[in-house]
């Protein structure tokens, strides 16, 4: 679907969405609204009075914001910040597919509610080329054809990175192991361990 | 998921106090098994207490102790040197368990309180004495390939997913907790439960207490320890049987032994009498297949998990194997 066929055409899909769950401010105790929320009244209501502030730094730029709790970083990211290279999978901790790296470390933005993130520093596959130039891991994985539909791709590459950064790619098997948490469908995983290997043996600061 | 109340108490005597004044409060640590939970609507807490930020992280040694603090994330366990030292069974545990994604996420204390992934648990359409007390067993009778045959009861057969727990139900850990009425500690034994006729409660840990820490002996089996777990795929698969075991080993005798097993029952199962028929003896994989016999003595399987009785037995004698030095892995 086109992003412009939904709203008007200034608008994207995303921006819509979000205006039609727009929440009006009524004056009600948090416990009121939560009681008023789980009761199925008005979540929007509820959800207004007991937003969460955030102020988390992602891809070098800092965003303070007012969230709903629930809201794990993995949508943070996709939905209230439109950075979409982070990719839902599963949703459950399953897949990879959303691994990004929190103060360095790779971790599933899935399971992480963005509310635990605050004051933290965040990197996304946005964040990992400078300028034009791709990132050392991106540029190995086009060389060895480390994906086919590429959706697992984001994921693969942010698990990659820190692969080799925690140490844990020296040998083929070694880095299996440490990549088991990235599932790819279309089995592009021979690929993805070369991609792997040659930049290790690179040497490179990545 | 449930809208709940988010808080992040800076004290961890406040945050005691915001999980007591609500009735389905939880603390929230790593978040990998509540997160997943809540999405399921499988547990639906009104409010979570954010416990990241307490100072409850690293491993100290104190004499021939070894603590844990309960935020102490699972990498950072597994690659400690005191660990690597001391305990390398405990770091081989749980470099077997989830991924490396989540052993950077996930806690020791929410190790600990890991619920089953018991797929009837966690498929909302189908009966569950743990989920829902009362509606029945859906495994008992289900697709029981993943579940118990030792300590079981008719009103749940799941088993306790972690590898975490095995190494530390074998070094005889100590659970650390804190609540309303001050500091307690249970052993590793006594923690968590059998199903019986609650099955909704998975341990001894009380509503409003808050695990701090836990603590492990250093013993004499740092040279000959070893885990072994089996499942249907060589990584981030829950495990079908594990196998936690540790010798004190004087040449080729054995003088103590320490065994316990993953996969098999609703805690993580110490096989005691296995342990007494080891001590004393040679190393051998004759000894080992009696112990292993021994062991599993009272077994019980269901419909698909009858491989459980042949794998188990041949998993210990491996096990033990390879941590004597008897074979190589």
């Amino acid at each position: 679907m086109n992003e412009k066929e939904l709203g008007c055409p200034n608008e994207s899909r995303r921006s819509f969405l979000k205006k039609t769950t727009a929440i009006t401010a009524v004056a009600l105790t948090p416990a009121a609204a939560i009681n008023a929320a789980n009761n199925h009244w008005d979540e929007h209501i509820a959800a207004a009075i007991e937003n969460v502030s955030l102020s988390v730094e992602i891809n070098g730029s800092k965003h303070t914001m007012d969230i709903d709790p629930r809201t794990s970083l993995l949508d943070l990211l996709r939905e209230n910040l439109h950075l979409t290279g982070t990719k839902k999978g599963c949703d459950y901790g399953q897949c990879g597919a959303c691994t990004v790296h929190v103060n360095g470390e790779r971790v599933l933005s899935c399971l992480t509610l963005a509310a635990t993130a605050d004051g933290a520093q965040v990197t996304t596959i946005e964040g990992l080329a400078n300028g034009d130039e791709l990132h050392p891991m991106q540029t190995a994985f086009i060389k060895h054809d480390g994906f086919q539909c590429g959706y697992c791709t984001p994921g693969q590459i942010m698990s990659a990175v820190a692969c080799i950064r925690e140490g844990h790619a020296g040998s083929r098997d070694e880095i299996r192991e440490y990549m088991s948490g990235n599932i790819c469908r279309c089995g592009a995983y021979p690929n993805i361990v070369d991609a792997i290997e040659e930049v290790q043996k690179g040497g490179q600061k990545i | 998921m449930n809208l709940f109340q988010y808080v992040r108490p800076a004290e961890q005597k406040s945050a005691i106090a915001a999980v007591a004044s609500g009735p389905t409060a939880k603390f929230l640590g790593g978040g990998t098994n509540l997160l997943d939970l809540m999405k399921r609507n499988i547990m639906h807490p009104e409010k979570l207490v954010d416990i990241t930020r307490l100072p409850l992280k690293g491993i100290t040694r104190q004499g021939n102790t070894i603590r844990i603090s309960a935020l102490t994330r699972n990498t950072e366990v597994a690659e400690d040197k005191t660990i690597l030292q001391n305990i390398p069974l405990l770091a081989m545990a749980i470099n077997q368990g989830a991924s490396a994604q989540i052993r950077n996420m996930a806690t020791v204390g929410g190790n600990l309180l890991q619920r089953t992934r018991c797929p009837y648990f966690y498929d909302t359409a189908m009966p569950c004495n743990k989920r829902e007390p009362g509606t029945g067993c859906g495994a008992l009778e289900g697709f029981n390939r993943m579940h118990a045959i030792f300590g079981f009861s008719d009103k749940c057969i799941a088993v306790n997913p972690s590898d975490m727990n095995v190494a530390l139900r074998a070094l005889d850990a100590t659970i650390v907790v804190s609540g309303p009425k001050g500091e307690r500690k249970i052993p590793i034994a006594d923690f968590h439960r059998l199903p019986g006729d609650t099955p909704e409660k998975d341990t001894n840990l009380d509503k409003n207490e808050l695990i701090t820490a836990v603590t492990i002996p250093i013993s004499p089996f740092s040279k000959n320890s070893y885990y072994l777990k089996v499942r249907d795929r060589n990584s981030y698969a829950f495990a079908l049987v594990s196998v936690a075991a540790a010798l004190n080993m004087d040449g080729n005798t054995i003088k103590e032994a320490r065994l316990a097993m993953g996969g098999v029952a609703h805690k993580p199962w110490r096989l005691t009498e296995a342990e007494k028929a080891l001590a004393g003896k040679p190393a051998t994989e004759e000894n080992f297949k009696q112990a292993a016999q021994i062991a599993f003595q009272g077994a019980k399987a269901f419909k698909y998990n009858q491989f459980k009785l042949k794998l188990g037995p041949n998993a210990i004698v491996q096990a033990l194997s390879v941590a004597s030095g008897l074979k190589q892995v």
